[in-house]
């Protein structure tokens, strides 16, 4: 693998070490857990709604700096979207890490979270990626 | 003989560029083994036990040859008391349902360590739920390993099956299974041992070891993937029913009922996996030469350089147990901060294969109080500059990620 530092960035690894999302909300209206059984990634995020949008997100657990990183960061730029944007940019956050995306341009909605796209590039790391925004799927 | 020598046996060393310490979960294979299937496929193949023409006939043999060589290998009494399966899990899945269920009542104990394999875990939960009966663990100590009176508290006369692995494929910790058998025999229970991660490395002898059941995969001792090897004493497997059912396995089929083939066949539904079998006779006459004893030898000097090595690097924790006597080809370890998988990939950047996870043994590593492992495993063809790469990129994974930690 030749892009280890492009995964392993500055952003990814503060996320993963000392996220500030990474805590219990006080009065969530929505949570859900999400775990990948066979590398042992946990997560528990939870969502504060107002309306149709999306007023907080936090999440606790434990599990790799790419699991880790990658929900912390998911809750940057989901906080303060509407749940219709929220799903917006989880599909194509998907379709970034399955290599499913042809045009380039669009991965600009994804703001910070185009960090992960070398993860594309590691078919043993896509699921720790991915979890974050799978457990999202379910709860928008 | 030398790592070094045997390592040039080993055609996948020649064709890519890797440090190779994940043994544990298959080995690589020498050309011999290789060349025995495809000498098999250029000469020799037809469907096994079937064919009156020549051809068939010769199948047969291949294919039989094999089990004398296991019987032979693992000092069975007689060649059908050992069945081929395609691992050691249906071998302990075939025990579970063809003599677990049968022979287990309600107020029965099954026995097995935390150490276990889900293979020889999960289908012991199945049954003992099936059956009223109860499933009980032994655990382990400081030194992980099992101490006598854990064994003899848990192992009772309400004890019906004993499962025990030789070798933990976490810990390495080698249990001592003769005492543990002739103890569980003295309470009247059998027991089945999981050789899958010793007989790679050590000598199994089952009538010295006098266990009932043993389960073992080919694909961890240089054979192929897709065969291994049930053995049992012969009287239980004469009272046990058929695990999988079908062509080969029987004598007699009426429109209203059936009479199964004796043994080794009754347990042998299907076309068998001729292949694995050949490929597995090239792997035990491989072991053979080179002997148990270098390689214990060789594996010996690998593991404790690899630990005086480890133990240099303030910042990894190992999991072992102090007394090297017990320990086996196997070392568990974590660098605190880092996850076992983001240390696994920077591994593979330098080309250094090791496991990260679970390792099938998701209890052991819960009653660990841990996350999850690295584990690098060791065989013949390891070398010490094997174990150099690996404390290198060791320091490179620290080294990346200790700025963040705080």
């Amino acid at each position: 693998m030749e892009n280890l530092d492009e995964v392993y960035n500055e952003l990814i690894m503060e996320h993963s070490m000392n996220s500030y999302n990474k805590h219990k909300l006080d009065h969530a209206d929505r949570c859900e857990k999400g775990h990948n059984p066979s590398c042992g990634d946990e997560i528990e995020l939870e969502l504060k709604l107002n309306g149709n949008i999306i007023e907080d997100i936090a999440f606790t657990g434990s599990g790799c700096a790419i699991s880790q990183s990658s929900t912390s960061i998911m809750a940057d730029v989901l906080r303060g979207k509407t749940i219709a944007e929220a799903k917006e940019i989880t599909k194509t956050f998907i379709e970034m890490i399955k290599r499913e995306i042809t045009d380039e341009k669009e991965l600009e909605k994804l703001e910070e979270a185009i960090a992960f796209k070398n993860v594309a590039n590691m078919p043993a790391r896509v699921k720790c990626a991915l979890l974050a925004w799978h457990t999202l799927e379910k709860m928008i | 003989m030398n790592s070094e020598e045997i390592k040039k046996d080993f055609p996948i060393f020649k064709n890519r560029d890797i440090t190779y310490l994940d043994s544990g979960a298959t080995a690589q294979r020498p050309q011999c083994v290789i060349d025995a299937i495809d000498k098999f496929y250029e000469n020799k193949n037809a469907n096994p036990h079937r064919g009156a023409y020549e051809l068939s006939i010769e199948a047969t043999e291949a294919y039989e040859n094999t089990r004398d060589k296991v019987a032979k290998f693992i000092n069975a009494a007689h060649k059908e008391e050992v069945i081929f399966t395609k691992n050691a899990s249906e071998a302990l899945n075939l025990i579970a349902y063809s003599y677990g269920l049968d022979n287990l009542n309600e107020g029965d104990k099954v026995v097995i360590s935390i150490m276990e394999h889900h293979s020889n875990l999960v289908p012991w939960q199945f049954v003992t739920k099936k059956t009223g009966s109860k499933l009980e663990y032994m655990y382990i100590n400081e030194n992980y390993e099992l101490s006598e009176e854990e064994i003899k508290s848990k192992i009772t006369e309400n004890t019906k099956i004993v499962g025990i692995t030789h070798v933990s494929n976490v810990l390495g910790t080698i249990n001592n299974i003769k005492e543990i058998i002739k103890y569980a025999h003295k309470m009247g229970a059998v027991v089945i041992a999981d050789v899958s991660q010793s007989i790679p490395h050590m000598k199994i002898d089952v009538q010295d070891l006098d266990c009932d059941f043993l389960a073992f995969s080919g694909h961890k001792m240089l054979a192929p993937l897709g065969i291994g090897v049930l053995y049992g004493k012969k009287k239980i497997l004469n009272n046990m029913n058929p695990f999988l059912m079908g062509g080969d396995m029987i004598e007699y089929v009426y429109e209203d009922k059936t009479t199964f083939a004796p043994l080794p066949n009754k347990f042998e539904a299907g076309t068998q996996n001729v292949e694995g079998a050949v490929g597995l006779g090239a792997a035990i006459d491989y072991i053979e030469k080179i002997g148990y004893d270098t390689i214990e030898n060789i594996e010996k000097d690998i593991l404790s350089y690899a630990k005086s090595e480890l133990s240099k690097l303030d910042f990894v924790e190992t999991y072992y147990t102090p007394n090297k006597e017990n320990h086996s080809s196997v070392i568990s370890f974590n660098i605190k901060g880092i996850h076992p998988h983001d240390l696994a990939t920077i591994l593979d950047s330098e080309k250094v294969a090791i496991r990260a996870g679970d390792h099938c043994a998701q209890p052991l590593i819960r009653y660990l109080n841990l996350p999850a492992t690295c584990r690098a495993s060791f065989y013949m063809y390891n070398t010490k500059e094997d174990v150099d790469k690996l404390i290198n990129a060791l320091k490179k994974a620290y080294n990346m990620f200790a700025k963040f930690i705080k």
